[in-house]
């Protein structure tokens, strides 16, 4: 894999013309135009304000794009972005040409290496792609259009103001001249870039593919025919295949091994120990005995002929039901205040009903599709890589940090993800490689097996949710008191943590929205005795799940239907500022301005409404079917979904329909955001009724598709129907990737309610509907 | 010594002949559009033809593809546009995309079989298929598309 750009940095909220540079180093045609812009969104245009410029760890998000066109009119866009499915690849891509007025049809999409110096901050994750990039872009290809339209007046010798760029030819509109992007590149190029403040956005009734969904990924002809390369399909000449045995528990270590059966295994050539570093590291490998063979089948049959003895550590009495008990143990009592209007308990003791529920939500596996490969070359003192990664620049940095290598002498390649889901946001596996490389002194590609992905995973957390909620003679919810028990991800990057972290507890928790006098949410200690990580929106799962259940407890026991429960419950339209209640400490909001991103009842409510319209909320359905509905706001997005649920007589389950409304701001490409709420549901389902990862003796007990169960296609909902809340550009864009999953397990066990009675309080529901 | 008939080229393998067929695609022959999944049978992302038939090349040991007709998604259509891979562009199906070789190999031979299958038939042949990203709804949109003639 080449790279047309090696761009230099560019200065911090410039754009900047650096044609002659590129040309100089014989990276582009003569005659080619390239702006490389510091995409800092420059604040004389800037509609919003985001965190763009201050991401979490310290990173500063300062994201550059290269954009060129070359004399045949070729547009080239840059992009810094991971692809994982969630079709970023070509939306970013596409606001870039939709404000430059090219033709899509000409435009190709390059992929950056990791280079954060170059390029910005490159972690994929948070959902926040889109809300941060969307208006840099769309002023990157603002500037590419003026340079087009400038330099074609000068040729005419007409004032630019008479000048107009319309889809790859920039027309002279009194005479009726014309003149083809490519054809004025080399005339732009020798042009001064314009200023950002001078800059003239596109009226957005003049977007050609923005808003307007007809745009296919740019992958999809090479998906389709087995072309896309993925990281797993990496090639470097005379490269070896290897896989690794890992201590068994997290904290465990290799005491001694044997391998002179897996030695005798046809193909297999080396086997070598892998260093590992002690638990908590972040995302440094745990260590263990890689084997390595001609091809990656061979490695799989030499590790089975290992012969190794590990130290389990203390974590080998992880036993996941007894930390089930511990933890609802825990969230029996006080835990640390997290916020605190009002008088909560004191409300719920002078109340004339208190509705109390427990919900558990266990470990996940992210269970990629593809699963964690590396492929990695340490030679001659520089490291190249190909990695399936969200996070190349994290992962460069600690490549030359254990290889001891300067940074410019590794080089990260970003294949296409097959999924991430935060598990991607990991790179342990890719120093894995980088270090049996080293060792064999050879190219490696390291793969991990499924087992090897489901037993070592960075699990979504384990939760316990207490919800005791006060109704008065009324019938007025007048007190709320949550306790959340998890173990926090901040576990995994040092020893000593036993609460969620300002970043946990703000997905769901204390941003609660309710209109409550008393409210109050606690977080009781809990202790990870496994590696914990992001998963697909995060803390939300348990805690949307225990807030959305619990709106339609208080439903039933009150006698009401849930969605004005729902709806009684979100209250009037206003702001809700959990910064102001007493007990918030470090709020949370996903990194970005609360003025930009408030928490807005009144868009919350509007979801809630309009996914209750599609469904038909309050049709009457036949008996064994029901419907169930929830609300939440997570990654700034407001998503409600109902879901439609048939429960036959031996229990089975189908989900009918799905009806979610998304309320994501300004977007760029609802083609993609209605497969991410597709996906949501599926995986949504997926964790609802089948997947869980559970401990004995520190040991993950499941180990591959048989034993962690995700949906297939004969249980999905395949009638999802999708509303996305129409947004101009004053209604800054936020999340998409991740906010259509919390809804989801509540609205589903919501729906088996209505349609069963039975109420589902402890995930995944399994066989509970059987019985 | 093993010879291998893959999308109508020959080739030999001088490796371990239990080996499962899918390595041998990916890493010896460098067919790496056939994807590894599981490597149990249980979720389809390596499925090929052996002799027309849908199977899950990592449960087949490569000594019992040898003389055999093998097709990997690479070679379902010369031009990649057997109808099975346009519906499939068609109806927008992938996000990551990583399974789609193997729900592509597993539809076309579905449809081979069946041209016009039930949505029964479509489920239980699927449901060997995961897709994690969750594109089932579209993957029965486009097999439903190509069995009207689409």
């Amino acid at each position: 894999m080449t790279y047309m750009f090696d761009p230099e940095p560019i200065p911090a909220g410039a754009i900047v013309n650096v044609s002659r540079r590129f040309l100089l180093k014989g990276a582009v045609a003569t005659g080619t135009l390239v702006l490389g812009a510091s995409l800092l969104p420059g604040r004389a245009m800037a509609e919003w304000a985001t965190g763009a410029g201050a991401m979490p760890g310290g990173t500063v998000n300062d994201p550059h794009v290269y954009i060129a066109i070359d004399p045949s009119g070729l547009v080239t866009i840059l992009t810094n972005r991971s692809e994982m499915g969630t079709g970023v690849r070509t939306s970013l891509p596409m606001v870039v040409a939709d404000e430059m007025e090219a033709d899509w049809s000409r435009v190709q999409v390059k992929q950056a290496p990791g280079d954060e110096t170059k390029y910005g901050n490159q972690d994929t994750d948070g959902s926040r792609s889109v809300r941060h990039f969307v208006q840099p872009m769309r002023q990157c290809g603002a500037a590419m259009r003026t340079m087009l339209e400038q330099a074609a007046a000068k040729r005419w010798g007409v004032d630019p103001s008479e000048v107009k760029a319309d889809n790859h030819v920039v027309v002279h509109l009194t005479s009726g001249y014309k003149a083809g992007f490519g054809e004025l590149a080399a005339a732009a190029a020798a042009l001064l870039t314009p200023p950002v403040s001078t800059l003239k956005l596109k009226d957005p009734s003049q977007f050609r593919y923005i808003g307007t969904g007809t745009i296919s990924i740019v992958d999809l002809h090479d998906i389709t025919t087995g072309h896309a390369p993925y990281g797993i399909d990496a090639k470097i000449p005379g490269m070896k295949f290897a896989v690794v045995a890992r201590p068994p528990v997290v904290g465990g270590k290799l005491v001694s091994f044997d391998a002179t059966e897996a030695l005798k295994v046809p193909g297999v050539e080396k086997v070598v120990e892998v260093k590992g570093w002690p638990w908590p590291s972040k995302f440094m490998p745990v260590g263990g005995v890689a084997v390595v063979a001609r091809n990656t089948g061979s490695a799989i049959k030499g590790r089975e002929k290992l012969q190794i003895v590990w130290d389990n550590g203390a974590n080998a009495t992880y036993d996941s039901g007894a930390f089930r008990k511990a933890m609802e143990e825990t969230a029996s009592q006080p835990g640390l205040v997290v916020r605190n209007d009002g008088d909560a308990d004191a409300a719920l003791k002078s109340a004339a009903k208190v509705v109390t529920a427990q919900y558990y939500i266990p470990h996940l596996s992210h269970a990629t599709m593809e699963p964690p490969s590396a492929t990695v070359n340490v030679a001659d003192g520089k490291c190249v890589a190909y990695a399936a990664t969200q996070s190349p620049g994290g992962c460069r940095d600690d490549l030359a940090k254990i290889l001891g290598l300067s940074v410019d002498d590794v080089t990260v390649n970003v294949p296409l993800l097959g999924g991430g889901f935060g598990r991607k946001s990991k790179w342990d596996y890719v120093l894995e490689a980088a270090l049996v490389s080293k060792t064999v002194n050879a190219p490696i590609k390291l793969t991990w097996t499924r087992e090897d992905d489901i037993q070592h995973d960075f699990y979504h957390t384990v939760s316990v949710e207490r919800i005791d909620a006060g109704v008065d003679a009324s019938g007025k919810v007048v007190a709320w008191r949550h306790r959340s028990v998890a173990p926090s991800i901040a576990s995994t990057f040092k020893a000593g943590v036993d609460h969620e972290a300002p970043f946990e507890l703000g997905m769901g928790l204390v941003d609660n929205p309710f209109d409550i006098p008393n409210l109050r949410c606690e977080n009781g200690a809990c202790t990870a005795h496994t590696r914990i990580g992001w998963f697909r929106s995060v803390s939300n799962i348990p805690h949307g799940f225990a807030v959305q259940s619990m709106v339609a407890e208080l439903a039933a026991a009150l006698g009401r239907d849930p969605k004005d429960m729902l709806l009684t419950l979100i209250g009037p339209d206003r702001i809700v500022d959990p910064r102001k209640s007493p007990g918030v400490k470090g709020f949370w909001n996903y990194g970005d301005p609360f003025d930009t991103y408030p928490i807005d009842t009144a868009r919350l409510r509007r979801v809630a409404e309009r996914a209750a319209q599609a469904a038909g909320w309050g049709k009457t359905l036949p008996k064994g079917q029901g419907l169930g509905i929830a609300a939440h706001r997570s990654f700034l997005t407001y998503v409600a979904t109902v879901a439609h649920v048939a429960v036959d007589d031996h229990g089975n389950l189908s989900v009918p329909n799905v009806y979610t409304t998304m309320d994501c701001g300004f977007h760029i490409n609802p083609e993609r955001i209605r497969s991410q709420i597709e996906g949501a549901a599926v995986m949504g389902l997926a964790l609802a009724k089948n997947s869980e990862i559970t401990f004995k003796n520190g040991r993950v007990e499941q180990q591959n598709f048989d034993g962690f169960m995700v949906a297939r296609i004969d249980e999905a909902p395949l009638h999802v129907h999708v509303d996305i809340v129409p947004a101009d550009w004053s209604v800054p864009a936020s999340g998409v990737g991740e906010p259509g999953l919390p809804p989801f397990a509540p609205a589903l066990c919501n729906a088996i309610f209505a349609a069963t009675g039975k109420r589902i309080r402890s995930l995944p529901i399994g066989q509970q509907l059987s019985t | 010594m093993v010879t291998l008939k893959v999308n109508g080229q020959n080739f030999t393998y001088d490796g371990d002949p239990e080996v499962p067929l899918l390595w041998v695609l990916r890493d010896e022959l460098g067919l790496t559009g056939t994807k590894f999944g599981c490597g149990a049978g249980l979720c389809g992302a390596c499925t090929v033809h052996l002799d027309g038939t849908a199977v899950r090349s990592c449960s087949v040991e490569v000594s019992d593809a040898a003389d055999k007709t093998i097709v990997t998604i690479e070679g379902l259509d010369p031009h990649g546009d057997h109808l099975v891979q346009r519906v499939w562009r068609e109806a927008n199906v992938p996000q990551c995309g990583y399974c789609h070789a193997g729900q592509i190999m597993q539809a076309a031979a579905l449809l081979a079989a069946n041209p016009k299958p039930a949505p029964d038939d479509v489920m239980q042949t699927m449901s060997g298929n995961i897709c994690r990203c969750g594109c089932y709804q579209r993957i029965a949109e486009a097999i439903a598309l190509a069995s009207t003639g689409a």
